[in-house]
């Protein structure tokens, strides 16, 4: 297997322009989400679905203006793919989450397993969609479309581990200029979710920006369950076999 | 600048990580101001008062950067006598006839010109007629490259002194008085842009048309110019003043001219009843010390290259085939022209007047009575749809069966579907490979004009009237299927050639004897060698940071002008962390990383003979090489026709009483009065809220190429304004829902959007609320999403230089839901004006 691939996305350089929204749609042939003012700030898509593979937030904050490019997390703990039962998602060799939409069958099942809410089904044809990291692109050498779309880097590719590291060091620097509101979002291996393949750098709480503070696999109880399941299982068997042994013909 | 220029902006963003304090200054708070270190909310139409409290901040704290400013400007130069200021007409300048609006600009002059009788006029009552070019930096004929001067700038009619007391009462209280920018705020500015210039440091500054579409554009330029002198931040690196002009090429359309007022390169188209011929135009054109002084090596150079073998000395190089000007022949006499019937026919190409420019109705009302009008866009665009879907055929003023003009509309090609240059703002022309040809009719313009050039010549004879087009050169190599004729041939012919056909390399190649020829003297060179120049694409990481081997820089491929400054005037840089074109004593020339724009081996101790011509005339100190005196002019003697030195007008229409002077607007705007363009009064209760026209990065001007895109479309699918939540609660306006904007124009609707980024302003210790609107909306366009035009509301005032309309600064009054429809549009428009 090839290194994880994943984005670091560092809002503080965000300029709201969503060249990474119009690059994405445009790589991978998404279609239009509709033509709806919906009076939030500049944000006229509103979350990230089934035809909105990468999203801009906007908060309007008192003296400021938060711009955030979401996508999905490429989760190491993927709960979508845990729940699916036809395998079109599956963990690729760049250590991404992919669905295949010639496999999906439109169950669903994936929808409500996601933690953040990303991946959700489109309503003509029913079928499961969410960002590929450009898959396509990155068995071709390539970068993925918004990254290479983005004009202040604000969105960057590359291997995890080194963008980590980047990440890190970003952070400790706009500490030391002050901005101590500056934190990571999502790389930590230890969350919820074993921590994610794309991460971001958040001016403010994750709630702010419309992220869950703490995320967790939504599968992961699952083994837990199954082994309580059986035990219940188990001991019911076990009272009713009681029940019949005590029984004298 | 993120909203607009996205691309660009991330050299700011990477500035600032390096550590660069970036100001943003504007009406709106946008993804610009979100992503800056101080934003400062402005009212529309102030800014004037701003820059001058910084002029002045600078001169009374004695900030000026002396040694540059005695060496490089005209500071030290005295007066005509005759000059009265501002301070002493109460917001008039000397000159000023109350009958015609218009000045005369004869006691601006710098003490010792003596311009002839016509001078007098050309520079102000013709001047104003026919917007100038850029040679008007010269004074005119017979001025000296020395006038008088005071260098100690204590003589009380020296340009310092003057500029001194012209700022002296904007100060940082009237900047909050009339801008609603706080006194703390202001000097935090002032303090970062003069501790940031300076020997060690430069400060740059970035406008784009919020600064350019005012009655007074030409003079917030002007403002900036001055302390950008003062300051010595011109022509050094990182200084400057950067216009953020429109994409693509509007810098090439400029350069190689779509303006009625110019020939390519900057040079003054002729006009009908005051150039007798050739000799006579190059007289009254420009001086004869500086640049300019070699004016009739670039025309004839022009005229060679447009006529060829048929222009020849004893015939003037064919100079009455040129066309000539007989007054304002401008977008909006134009549109005014076709109104009267008088103007019958119209070629729109790749604009869309009846969404982009002011007062909508009256350019659909000249639409409407035209006999022919062609189109040539990517879509078919409410210029070539209003016979059938305007606003006025909802209200009845425009009857589709009536209308009579016939509509041409020729699809064209998008720009990886041919070949050529863009110019971007930075001069910089970058060649674009055709990728791929355009699909069925659509056709590069470069085609249109070529073949209907043809087919016009094909149906001219020998007659006198046909020559002038009959003997064009126009004869370049057919490409392919489609006959594109080739660009790059064009771009040859621009570069120009000499008597053998050899392509030149440089402008200094020129000859006023009809031995050359040049399709635009400031782009020779772009072919040197016989290569393209600007299809070098040279990797940053294989150059330097001034990248010479990226494109082409005019002139002369020089990326930073007038850089002889970068030196002091002994030729020494002012530091060695500014550091750029400096003097080698040793090598006897010019040197450093930028091609010096400077004659490479004129020393800085050159001083000129008596009687000498052109750059001769000028010192080894003088590097503003295009003026007549090499100087930065920080006073205009001559060429504006509103005034030496910029001065806080209200906008025509304006909530808010001009407090620094008596007069309200500037005096010498164009208004036009008709009964198309009625105007808002000033200070109207009735208007009682300020508006500005604003730009959204999801969308482009009119939106006829990004509304009919879906991926774009849907990012901002309707056309709305931004209000503070102050000014909601007051008009009881619903986030979401709706808006009527009225003016006496017109009523449209918009979406509100509701936000904190929108402060009311406290301005002559009232509140002002200001209404944000983006433009980019129109009523069909084939667009997949429409709304109405927002440009139906500006009125048509111009600013009297360049003839700019005042669409950045207008009043409004704001009424909660949707416009009323059909003739009940019409009563409401007719109760706000007559009620």
């Amino acid at each position: 297997m090839a290194e994880r691939m994943g984005f670091f996305t560092d809002t503080t350089v965000c300029i709201g322009c969503k060249a990474c929204e119009v690059a994405c749609k445009e790589w991978n042939d998404v279609p239009d989400d509709g033509f709806v003012f919906r009076a939030t700030s500049y944000d006229n898509t509103g979350s990230l679905g089934a035809s909105t593979w990468r999203h801009v937030a906007f908060v309007e904050q008192d003296g400021r203006w938060l711009m955030m490019s979401d996508v999905c997390k490429h989760c190491t703990h993927a709960a979508c793919l845990d729940v699916c039962p036809t395998g079109a998602l599956f963990r690729t060799e760049f250590d991404t989450v992919v669905v295949q939409s010639d496999v999906c069958n439109g169950c669903g099942y994936c929808v409500p397993a996601c933690p953040y809410g990303v991946i959700d089904r489109r309503e003509d044809d029913g079928r499961a969609w969410k960002c590929t990291l450009c898959y396509d692109r990155l068995r071709g050498g390539m970068e993925p479309a918004c990254a290479k779309a983005c004009p202040t880097k604000s969105i960057q590719f590359g291997p995890l581990d080194e963008l980590r590291e980047r990440a890190q060091e970003r952070v400790e620097r706009l500490h030391a200029e002050g901005v101590t509101d500056a934190r990571l979002y999502g790389e930590s291996p230890d969350n919820g979710v074993g921590g994610t393949g794309a991460f971001f750098l958040l001016l403010d709480e994750p709630e702010t920006y419309g992220l869950p503070p703490d995320p967790v696999v939504t599968t992961r109880d699952l083994p837990a369950m199954w082994r309580w399941a059986g035990g219940a299982a188990l001991a019911l068997a076990v009272g009713v076999a009681a029940c019949f042994a005590g029984r004298k013909p | 600048m993120a909203e607009c220029h996205p691309v660009g902006f991330q050299w700011v963003m990477e500035a600032r990580q390096r550590g660069t304090k970036v100001f943003h200054i504007d009406p709106r708070f946008s993804r610009t101001s979100a992503s800056v270190d101080r934003y400062l909310p402005i009212r529309a139409g102030s800014d004037i008062v701003l820059l001058g409290a910084l002029i002045n901040y600078v001169l009374s704290n004695g900030l000026d950067f002396r040694e540059y400013v005695l060496a490089y400007t005209n500071a030290a130069t005295l007066v005509n006598r005759e000059f009265r200021d501002t301070e002493d007409l109460d917001g008039l300048f000397s000159g000023y006839d109350e009958e015609t609006g218009r000045y005369d600009p004869s006691t601006w002059a710098y003490e010792g010109d003596r311009p002839e009788e016509e001078e007098l006029t050309e520079g102000g009552l013709h001047h104003a007629e026919a917007a100038g070019s850029d040679s008007y930096g010269a004074r005119g004929a017979g001025s000296s490259a020395t006038p008088p001067s005071d260098p100690t700038l204590t003589d009380p009619r020296c340009v310092y002194q003057i500029l001194k007391r012209h700022y002296s009462r904007y100060t940082p209280e009237m900047v909050e008085e009339l801008c609603g920018i706080p006194p703390e705020r202001f000097r935090e500015l002032a303090e970062a842009v003069t501790a940031n210039s300076g020997r060690e440091r430069t400060t740059a500054w970035v406008y784009s048309v919020g600064w350019t579409q005012h009655s007074v554009g030409v003079q917030y330029i002007r403002a900036a110019s001055i302390l950008q002198l003062l300051l010595g931040n011109m022509g050094r690196p990182g200084g400057g003043i950067m216009a953020l002009r429109g994409h693509a090429s509007i810098q090439g359309s400029t350069d190689i001219p779509t303006l009625f007022n110019l020939l390519p390169g900057y040079i003054a188209m002729p006009h009908a009843h005051r150039h007798d011929g050739l000799d006579d135009y190059l007289e009254r054109e420009g001086s004869d010390t500086g640049w300019w002084g070699n004016r009739r090596a670039y025309v004839v150079s022009l005229l060679k290259a447009w006529w060829g073998d048929a222009a020849t000395e004893e015939n003037d190089y064919r100079f009455d085939y040129l066309p000539r000007l007989t007054g304002d022949h401008g977008h909006y006499s134009t549109v005014m022209g076709q109104i009267d019937g008088k103007v019958k026919g119209y070629f729109v190409v790749g604009e869309n007047p009846a969404v982009g420019s002011a007062n909508g109705k009256a350019q659909r009302l000249g639409l409407a009575n035209l006999d022919w009008l062609v189109v040539r866009d990517l879509v078919t665009v409410e210029t070539a749809t209003f016979w059938k879907d305007a606003p006025e055929i909802e209200t009845g003023e425009l009857r589709t069966e009536e209308i009579g003009t016939e509509v041409f509309f020729m699809p064209a090609a998008t720009h990886v579907e041919k070949e050529g240059t863009f110019t971007n703002t930075q001069r910089l022309l970058q060649w674009r490979e055709k990728a791929l040809d355009p699909p069925e009719d659509c056709r590069s313009d470069l085609w249109f004009y070529y073949h209907l050039g043809k087919r016009i010549r094909r149906r001219l004879g020998d007659d006198d009237i046909d020559r002038p087009v009959m003997e064009l050169t126009w004869d370049y190599p057919e490409i392919g299927e489609q006959r594109d004729p080739s660009a790059e041939a064009v771009l040859r012919e621009i570069n120009g050639a000499d008597a053998d056909g050899r392509p030149l390399a440089s402008l200094r190649e020129l000859k006023p004897d009809g031995s050359t020829s040049c399709g635009c003297w400031i782009y020779c060179g772009v072919y040197a060698d016989g290569v393209n120049q600007a299809a070098r694409r040279k990797p940053h990481t294989e150059q330097g940071p001034v990248a010479l081997e990226w494109g082409w820089a005019w002139p002369a491929n020089r990326r930073i002008l007038y850089n002889r400054a970068s030196a002091d005037p002994e030729g020494r840089p002012w530091s060695e962390r500014k550091k750029y074109v400096y003097w080698d004593a040793g090598q006897g020339r010019w040197v450093g990383p930028d091609v010096p724009d400077f004659e490479e081996d004129k020393a800085p101790g050159y001083v000129p003979p008596e009687g000498a011509k052109a750059q001769h005339a000028l010192a080894g100190t003088d590097p503003f090489i295009m003026q007549s005196d090499g100087k930065g002019w920080l006073y205009v003697p001559s060429g504006l026709s509103d005034g030496p030195l910029p001065t806080h007008y209200e906008p025509h229409e304006s909530a808010v009483r001009n407090t620094l002077y008596g007069q309200q607007s500037n005096p010498a705007r164009r208004t036009i009065d008709r009964p198309e363009n009625p105007y808002n009064p000033a200070l109207s209760p009735r208007f009682p809220y300020v508006f500005t026209t604003s730009r959204l990065t999801e969308h482009h001007t009119t939106g006829a190429m990004s509304r009919p895109l879906p991926y774009l479309a849907e990012l901002q699918p309707e056309a709305f304004c931004e209000v503070s939540r102050e000014m909601a609660e007051e008009l009881g306006l619903e986030n979401g829902g709706w808006a009527t904007i009225v003016t006496a124009r017109t009523a449209i609707e918009l979406r509100v959007l509701v936000t904190g980024r929108v402060r009311p302003l406290r301005i002559n210790r009232r509140t002002v609320h200001q209404v944000i609107m983006p433009y980019h909306w129109g009523y069909g366009g084939g667009g997949v999403i429409t709304g109405d035009v927002v440009n139906d509301l500006a009125s048509v005032v111009l600013d009297p230089n360049v003839y700019i309309q005042e669409s950045k600064a207008g009043t409004c009054d704001v009424l909660p839901g949707r416009r009323p429809r059909g003739q009940a549009l019409l009563d409401l428009i007719e109760r706000y004006r007559h009620g």
